[in-house]
């Protein structure tokens, strides 16, 4: 189908390197106005030297576009088991939805009274996003779950600072996502880790042990990133509220609990809801996402402003809380990407929400109970949405690492699980169907996993010379590092 | 279901393998005070021809750019988006993939970053960006606490002309207490040179500006950066991307690190989001860059190709010690960037950034010729400019409003100070026709 010269230049070719320099896409418009002369009107800073952009036709772009998605992978094209990152079904009419123009032409400052509708779509959000946490107060701020993160964080730190009480400490999980950490950094907190028991939840007494007064928050996922659902939960939350402290949840697994549990019923003073995970907006090839945050009722005058509000009327506006920490970003939220979430979650409604859990979890555990005879589970219980496997016997029995079997996995056509978190799993692949892939897809994709397991006890070597069949093979991260080459910088000759 | 394939008879199977008689017992590990004993109070679910028929309501009770003719700006301009672009961003093999952790099956995405990193560098003079941030201000409050790791020093003066949403963003970033945020007194529109250098000292890591400034102006950067420099510290300028079609780069001007709101390249206004943080610095600071960085290197058969590169500095890798916590960040809106690039070209962006300069030019002389505006300040300006309106600003605003008109932004909104002004931006789809129909009816009321 595709010729030699397609299959040559799929890889590598640079857009700066097509076309010509007479060649060009779209134009300026014509001139109606009088043209200033800009050396005249913006002085000294008028540029002397071009930037060196692409000069290609739309032909050029178009195919160079199509020839690249081509080299990608993502849920559209197959099986996606990505761990603690909900890579389900993006519905298309929420593609749709997000583009039309009463959504996609409205600008941020334009009068509330010509943005009601926008303005409602907002307000209804953070009502079902309220109802889902449990919890009273919304923000649609925050443009990610790490920027949820930071924005849970810094609310409790103003409500701490509101009481005069100047804590210095953050607990963490040690089976805690990277990004909460480096969020507990970037409000000024140390972090202290919480080591895990052996049921793969917190470890209790040691929590204990660590709890003081200077301990401002504990930030905890949960479901935690083992895609277990911790059952001390309630005593936990009881624990460190006892010594002044709130607890932060980082809500990345929501898609286990919808309608089942909710955060602010467990004990939980804040949690990120992450839109691009729970509620099916795309991932972007690494964002936009959203990342949403609830809170409870002492902590909603420190939220980021703006938020929506309703009156009396049923008038939409945004206003700021009243000790809001101030904003976390321009503008009220990612706008395009709460479109998309609240087409899904009107879609799916209250009992299609629920339903969403209990097949994401059926899935998890259908999937575990077929590779459990290859994998060693790192915990043997049952397990919410998601599960994590140990490679750990594999390595030590054939020398093939779990990153080769994930590498192998490319060459049947999936995507990789997870690979290598949560930290204290060894050798960890971490598996989420999700909700949106049917039995068959799950079965098949379980038979390549334990075809795989054969040969990696058949012929090592096959594994870790995998992938074959992709578009570029392994490729030499080291030397990325040692010769940099970050960007495209036009030769001497071109552009004369 | 929607959206769920798995059938009955599947699901009982399922459970079967599983081990279990019913879903419910699968949840057994949730305590029962903490289980929700009730449906979710939501609202039923919908069809899709019913969500559709209710979506666009909601949409049709907003105002929009096909509807009105805007001169609103402030950080989020109408311009035009090329057909190309949402061709590109809607394929599903860019917007269904996660992030590129797999390279060998995200050569589009990775290539693709790449791509757009090296236009980054070609607007901004710099010679590494990152795979961006989430938008200019949080780009921007990113930038502070760059130049405070790399120069060890904890003061940051910021322009009191800067996006006031950037200036409070930044305050934010820093409650955490890594820097101490001081603003600049701005006069005629632009930072107070002799403010500036009264608080320059050896303990300011950075000095940082927009230039255009919020209120449309340029600021004499090189006069600043010299300033800046001489006290040690670094400078971060915040740009209009568009503009650096044809002002010198921020490099060229003397910035340290360059950040910028990249909506206008091809990205819809969206009510103010999903923009894109565009963020770009100089090689010997790129272990301190926040964000992501693709590279170009070859696979195992000798093969070009793309990875993530120098992660060390990020939050999967080194947890507490990380430059940023950031992990998703706005990949799908700099692609739209990178395609919106490619299709104008230096020449046609060239070409927007003086057609839309030579629009606000002539609009805001037009504006002022009719005796109701009169010009704020003296600096230059591009496609954006403040005037003082005699009268009535929102009472104008809104009779505009009814008219067809988004009469620019009252910044008397912004704060207390600017009463009486608005800021008008200019972008190169309004029409001669449109801004003469805008200045007769506004002269008129
Ligand atoms: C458990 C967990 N926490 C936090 C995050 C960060 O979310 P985001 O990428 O939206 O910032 C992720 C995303 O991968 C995650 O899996």
């Amino acid at each position: 189908m595709r010729g030699d010269d397609l299959r040559e230049r799929r890889i590598g070719t640079l857009i700066f390197e097509l076309g010509a320099e007479e060649s060009r896409c779209v134009e300026p418009p014509r001139a109606d106005v009088p043209q200033v002369d800009l050396q005249a009107a913006l002085g000294e800073q008028v540029r002397t030297v071009p930037p060196a952009l692409p000069h290609v036709t739309e032909v050029d772009i178009a195919r160079h576009y199509e020839r690249l998605a081509s080299a990608n992978f993502g849920v559209d094209s197959g099986f996606y088991p990505l761990g603690s990152c909900t890579m389900k079904y993006n519905p298309k009419v929420d593609e749709w939805a997000c583009r039309l123009p009463g959504f996609a032409g409205v600008h941020p400052y334009q009068p509330e009274s010509s943005a009601q509708g926008a303005l409602e779509l907002m307000w209804e959000l953070q009502g079902m996003l309220g109802e889902i946490a449990g919890l009273p107060a919304v923000t649609l701020q925050p443009a990610a779950g790490a920027h949820g993160e930071l924005t849970g964080l810094l609310v409790i730190r103003a409500y701490h600072s509101a009481r005069g009480d100047s804590r210095k400490k953050v607990l963490v999980p040690d089976s805690a996502h990277g990004t909460n950490p480096a969020t507990v950094a970037m409000c000024g907190y140390e972090v202290v880790q919480v080591p895990s028991d052996e049921r793969g939840g917190v470890d209790l007494e040691a929590l204990k042990g660590l709890l003081d007064t200077d301990v401002a928050a504990l930030m905890l996922t949960n479901p935690n990133t083992l895609g277990l659902f911790d059952e001390n939960i309630a005593r936990i939350t009881e624990a460190v509220h006892a010594i002044g402290a709130l607890v932060y949840c980082d809500g990345a697994n929501l898609n286990a609990i919808l309608g089942k549990s909710r955060p602010g019923d467990m004990g939980f003073d804040a949690l990120h809801i992450n839109l691009h995970k729970t509620f099916a907006t795309p991932h972007g090839g690494g964002g936009p996402g959203a990342g949403p945050v609830a809170v409870s009722a002492q902590l909603a005058e420190y939220l980021p402003g703006p938020v929506a509000t309703r009156d009396g009327e049923g008038t939409y506006s945004l206003s700021i809380p009243e000790s809001s920490i101030g904003r976390m970003r321009s503008f009220a939220g990612n706008f395009g990407v709460l479109v998309r979430a609240y087409a899904y979650m009107r879609a799916m409604g209250r009992l299609g929400l629920a339903e969403v859990s209990e097949q994401a979890v059926l899935s998890a555990n259908y999937l575990k109970e077929l590779l459990r005879q290859a994998w060693p589970l790192a915990y043997d219980r049952v397990c919410m949405h998601e599960f994590v496997l140990s490679g750990a016997q594999m390595r030590k029995e054939h020398g093939v690492r779990t990153l080769d079997v994930a590498k192998r996995l490319l060459d049947y056509g999936y995507h990789p699980p997870t690979v290598y978190f949560p930290l204290i799993v060894d050798e960890a692949m971490m598996i989420e169907p999700t909700e949106t892939e049917g039995k068959a897809t799950l079965d098949r994709f379980a038979a390549v996993l334990l075809r795989i397991a054969e040969e990696a006890a058949e012929n090592p070597d096959l594994l870790h010379g995998a992938p074959y069949t992709t578009p570029v093979r392994r490729l030499d991260e080291a030397a990325a590092v040692k010769r940099p080459d970050l960007a495209w910088r036009p030769g001497p000759v071109v552009g004369g | 279901m929607r959206f769920i394939p798995v059938t009955c008879e599947e699901r009982a199977e399922m459970l079967a393998v599983v081990g279990v008689d019913s879903v419910e017992e699968l949840f057994a590990d949730l305590p029962e005070d903490a289980r929700l004993a009730r449906p979710l109070a939501l609202p039923e679910p919908m069809g899709e021809v019913e969500l559709a028929a209710h979506l666009r309501g909601l949409a049709a009770r907003n105002a929009d750019s096909e509807g009105v003719v805007s001169f609103l700006g402030a950080g989020c301009y109408d311009h035009y988006i090329p057909a190309i672009v949402d061709a590109v961003v809607s394929k599903p093999a860019f917007f269904t993939a996660y992030t590129p952790y797999q390279p060998e099956v995200s050569q589009g995405t990775l290539q693709a970053i790449y791509e757009y990193q090296s236009m980054v560098c070609q607007l901004t003079g710099m010679e590494v960006a990152n795979a961006s941030m989430y938008d200019g201000a949080t780009a921007f409050a990113e930038a502070a606490l760059m130049a405070v790791r790399i120069t060890k020093r904890r003061r940051v003066l910021v322009s009191g002309a800067v996006h006031p949403e950037w200036l409070e963003t930044l305050r934010t970033y820093v409650e955490g207490g890594a820097a101490v945020v001081e603003a600049v007194q701005s006069r005629e529109g632009v930072t107070e040179a002799k403010a500036l250098t009264s608080a320059l000292a050896d303990d300011v890591a950075a000095v940082m500006v927009a230039s255009p400034t919020f209120f449309g102006t340029l600021e004499d950067v090189p006069a600043i950066a010299a300033a800046t420099h001489s006290a040690g510290a670094l400078l971060v300028l915040g740009a209009n991307p568009i503009l650096l079609g044809v002002l010198e780069s921020p490099a060229a001007q003397g910035a340290d690190i360059a950040v910028a709101e990249g909506q206008p390249l091809g990205n819809p206004m969206s009510f103010g989001g999903p923009g894109l943080g565009m963020f770009a610095c100089r090689q010997e600071h790129l272990r301190q860059m926040p964000g992501r960085v693709a590279g170009r290197t070859v696979d195992v058969d000798g093969r070009p190709g793309f990875v993530l590169t120098f992660s060390t500095r990020e939050q999967h890798i080194r947890r507490e010690k990380a430059t940023s916590n950031i992990c998703s960040n706005h990949a799908l809106n700099a692609l739209a960037a990178a395609v919106y690039l490619s299709a104008v070209g230096s020449e046609g962006l060239a070409g927007i950034a003086r057609s839309c300069i030579s629009k606000a030019h002539y609009f805001a002389d037009a504006l002022v010729a009719t005796g109701r505006f009169a010009r704020e300040f003296a600096a230059p300006f591009g496609h954006e400019f403040t005037l003082r309106y005699r009268g009535d600003v929102a009472a104008m605003q809104s009779a505009m409003l009814e008219r067809g008109f988004l009469a620019g932004l009252d910044l008397g909104r912004t704060s207390s100070d600017l009463a009486g002004l608005v800021l008008f931006a200019v972008t190169e789809k309004r029409t001669r026709v449109e801004i003469d129909r805008f200045v007769a009816e506004v002269g008129a009321l």
